[in-house]
């Protein structure tokens, strides 16, 4: 196996000429077009903990067996994430063949199909084909092949239909660990094009042309940011990678780091160069291990190939690369903040100016950019800045890769140009809620952002209309809510988390946010009055204008975005004492519904404070003074006799008595 | 920890930035907390005051002052695995494993240890796997997916039960 590929290459050098770039890129396409069958299991975070793993290592297993001549690597994420674990076949001369779900007894089918090229059975387990891939920084598509008229492409199918790949160029198609399949893809050319004849100027000129913005959330120019810290006074300068993706919902910048490391640092050199920095960052949260791993190979292989230390691509131009490890703080992903835990402090922001392009890390002028806009520097050095400014709608141009999960049929990371409608993603891509529920909201940007109503949906997805609908663009979480979520329970789980990771500095955000909590939670007990909603609102206010950093101003968006298009379901929790959706445990009682109970014990078996009362043959009750609505005695019933009611009742026995079987 | 293995963690690190974060989480991936003792060893060859040391250790979520159990079972508690019932993965959790729910530790983390060490549940942010909530973590591993009817079959992969 892997005979004539080998992982590690024998020789190494340091690239320093358009000869040498075109010779590693030579190499690295004899791996991804071989000969040979060539077989990518999906290796990423997800991936992983969907099997990938038992799949990788079952067909090498195999393929040693039974002495196939294929060259087995792994990939990163492809996007659709309910499918995996996937697996990539591509024979010489054809297509890749996406192959998902896939279980261990699942693999002999698809040994079969590397050996003979004969599709398993009824197609099973195949999802999707790939004739020709656009990497984006190839001069022309990638062709790997035509073929198998009975699979659809991949941008047929509905999930994939709405997208377009700039950022994912590369990701669950090339080996993330290998520096040579990313040249392949024309990787590093772009920063050859800026060492050998742009000047730093005309470097920021295009990507301020591009009119690409921060993809952290603010969405500020990034070739103005580049700008300021290039004009900025200082002996030294820094760049910095912001891979602190704290929204919980939000994991396109972990699948970035995963699936193709190579064009992150691409993108800091070329930003570096352009700024005039000396040394690069990643901030990375410590809850991504794996992203830190394949960061640090790349960073590793860089080196190795002369992209990274002193005199890249053989120019004078000097530059390096470390990470720098988070360890759970929401707030870190502040830049202020970001900047105080690089230093050694407790992540706490402070107040600006100086803005960090002025003073920033250890009081250098430092450009901070989150790690999804750095994915797209190589492609507007590549093509231009007018190209990229062409994707899109106006000032919102490029692309952006959303995290789409939640109450949704297809979860996974849906890449659109900026301005596609609300609705492609959740009902084209995402296939609408699941099990024939009926979507209620989508919440964009995490803690800082809000919760949009179905109504609404039609909207374009800008920085700019997502402001407008009082929500941000945040990072790209998009957490799908159906007729089952509580509006008043998510603000309140927002306001929580922002509790919880206020770091305590200005008392808006330390004290504003608790006083919402604490409104709120009264109100979810069924507690709070007209007169809480309304100081609950005017609270909010006073925090989004006062609060010192980002984490508080904008804490109080899920409750104001709340109010304002679900203010029947607080106003059902006050003054009707009822929670709609069936959430908030001190709004909602089990019954049993003596109809469908048949008396089998299983819920009394296992109720944990024993508020069951019934034997077996008999109509079982629950004691509504003991239970704690746990809802086990609905998870266990095999007869759909639990019923969940919040502001109603049903009519049951006061004791046990014998169900009665006929007719029933 | 002894001081010398501390001292080698030290100087992996090639420039300051990152460095202190960096070196406690080293050290608690060996021990799976950080001790006094660590700490002080920290203060003396950083030449950070152990107030600071301290201040950081309490500061982030990710740090352990406390020893914890054999396995470290985390529950992810972001907005998809909320939405998708995180809340009563935590509750039969505790149930299966007889830790007391709502327990804190001294330093405000939520924490709880079974009695024979073996268990230690906590929470965590997000492990950015929502396409899979409700998800937990064991060891490091993650199991997507979670119910009433695999949370038992995957702490007895770590030992759950054996006993009884």
């Amino acid at each position: 196996m892997n005979s004539r590929m080998g992982d590690k290459n024998s020789v190494n050098f340091r690239i320093d000429s358009l000869d040498s770039l075109e010779m590693v890129k030579h190499r690295g396409l004899k791996k991804l077009l071989p000969d040979i069958p060539r077989v990518s299991v999906g290796l990423a975070t997800c991936g992983i903990a969907a099997g990938g793993n038992v799949i990788y290592e079952g067909l090498k297993e195999l393929i040693e067996k039974e002495k196939i001549d294929a060259y087995l690597t792994k990939t990163g994420c492809f996007g659709i994430c309910n499918e995996e674990p996937l697996v990539n076949v591509r024979l010489p001369g054809m297509p890749i063949v996406i192959f998902s779900k896939l279980t261990k007894e699942d693999l002999p089918h698809i040994v079969n199909f590397i050996k003979t090229g004969i599709l398993p059975e009824n197609n099973k387990n195949v999802l999707c084909k790939i004739e020709q891939w656009d990497h984006i920084t190839t001069e022309n598509p990638i062709t790997y092949g035509k073929g198998y008229p009975e699979i659809p492409l991949w941008n047929e199918i509905p999930f994939f239909k709405p997208q377009r790949k700039l950022i994912m160029r590369n990701a669950g198609i090339t080996n993330p660990e290998d520096i040579e399949e990313y040249i392949a893809t024309g990787g590093y050319s772009a920063l050859f094009k800026v060492l050998n004849g742009m000047s730093p100027e005309e470097v920021i000129g295009e990507v301020k042309k591009s009119g690409l913005r921060g993809r952290g959330g603010a969405g500020f120019p990034t070739g103005l940011k580049w700008e300021f810290t290039r004009k900025a006074e200082g002996d030294r300068k820094y760049v910095i990678c912001n891979a602190d993706e704290g929204d919980p919902g939000a994991y396109m910048n972990r699948n970035e780091m995963e699936s193709d490391p190579h064009m992150i640092i691409e993108g800091m050199i070329i930003g570096a160069y352009a700024i005039g920095a000396t040394e690069g960052y990643i901030y990375v949260r410590a809850e991504y291990p794996l992203a830190i791993e394949r960061l640090k190979t790349a960073i590793e292989q860089a080196r190795e190939y002369g992209l990274l230390g002193k005199n890249i691509l053989g120019t004078d131009f000097s530059f390096d690369i470390f990470i720098a490890r988070g360890a759970g703080a929401f707030v870190c992903g502040e830049e202020t903040a970001l900047i105080a835990s690089m230093e050694g402090n407790a992540g706490r922001p402070r107040v600006r100016p100086p803005f960090p392009a002025q003073k920033g890390l250890w009081g250098k002028p430092t450009d901070i950019n989150n790690v999804e806009t750095w994915c797209n520097i190589a492609p507007i050095i590549k093509h231009g800045g007018d190209w990229f400014s062409r994707i899109g709608v106006e000032r919102n141009s490029g692309t952006k890769v959303f995290s789409l999960v939640g109450k949704v049929k297809r979860t996974g990371l849906v890449e659109v140009p900026l301005g596609t409608p609300l609705k492609e993603i959740i009902y084209t891509a995402g296939g609408g809620a699941a099990n024939n529920k009926k979507v209620k909201a989508v919440q964009t940007g995490g803690p800082s952002g809000g919760c949009i109503p179905e109504s609404l949906f039609n909207l374009p997805v800008d920085y700019d209309h997502l402001a407008e609908a009082g929500s941000i663009m945040g990072s790209g979480g998009m957490v799908v809510m159906d007729e089952d979520t509580c509006m008043v329970d998510t603000a309140k789980y927002f306001l929580e988390f922002a509790v919880d990771e206020s770091c305590g500095k200005c008392t808006p955000g330390r004290e504003g946010t608790y006083q919402m909590w604490k409104m709120l939670k009264k109100i979810t007990e069924g507690k709070g009055t007209d007169e809480d909603l309304k100081r609950l609102e005017k609270t909010a206010k006073f925090v989004k204008l006062t609060a010192l950093c980002g984490l508080g101003q904008t804490a109080p968006n899920p409750v104001l975005t709340t109010i304002k298009y679900f203010k029947d379901e607080y106003i059902a929790h006050i003054e009707e004492k009822r929670c709609p959706a069936r959430v908030c445990r001190p709004l909602i009682n089990y019954y049993i519904d003596p109809d469908l109970c048949r008396g089998c014990t299983i819920c009394a078996r296992n109720c944990p404070v024993e508020a069951i009362d019934g034997r077996p043959g008999y109509i079982h009750i629950i004691d509504q003074e003991k239970c704690i609505k746990c809802g086990t005695c609905m998870e266990v019933c095999t007869f759909n006799a639990v019923v969940k009611l919040s502001g109603e009742e049903i009519e049951t026995p006061l004791k046990p008595i014998p169900v009665h079987r006929e007719g029933k | 920890m002894t001081r010398d293995e501390i001292i080698e963690i030290v100087k992996k690190y090639e420039t300051n930035t990152g460095k202190l974060l960096g070196v406690l989480e080293d050290i608690q991936k060996e021990e799976g907390y950080i001790s006094e003792e660590a700490m002080r060893t920290v203060s003396e060859f950083l030449n950070v005051p152990l107030s600071k040391v301290y201040e950081v250790a309490t500061f982030y979520s990710f740090f352990n002052l406390k020893p914890v159990g054999k396995h470290i079972v985390t529950v992810c508690m972001g907005t998809a695995c909320h939405v998708k019932g995180a809340t009563r993965v935590l509750e039969m959790l505790e149930d299966l494993l007889g830790v007391k729910p709502g327990e804190t530790t001294s330093d405000g983390k939520f924490m709880l240890t079974t009695k024979d060490r073996k268990f230690t549940v906590n929470t965590a942010r997000c492990f950015g796997a929502c396409s899979m909530a409700p998800v937990i973590m064991v060891d490091g591993k993650i199991y997507g997916y979670v119910n009433s009817d695999k949370l038992p079959r995957i702490l007895k992969e770590y030992g759950w039960g054996d006993e009884r």
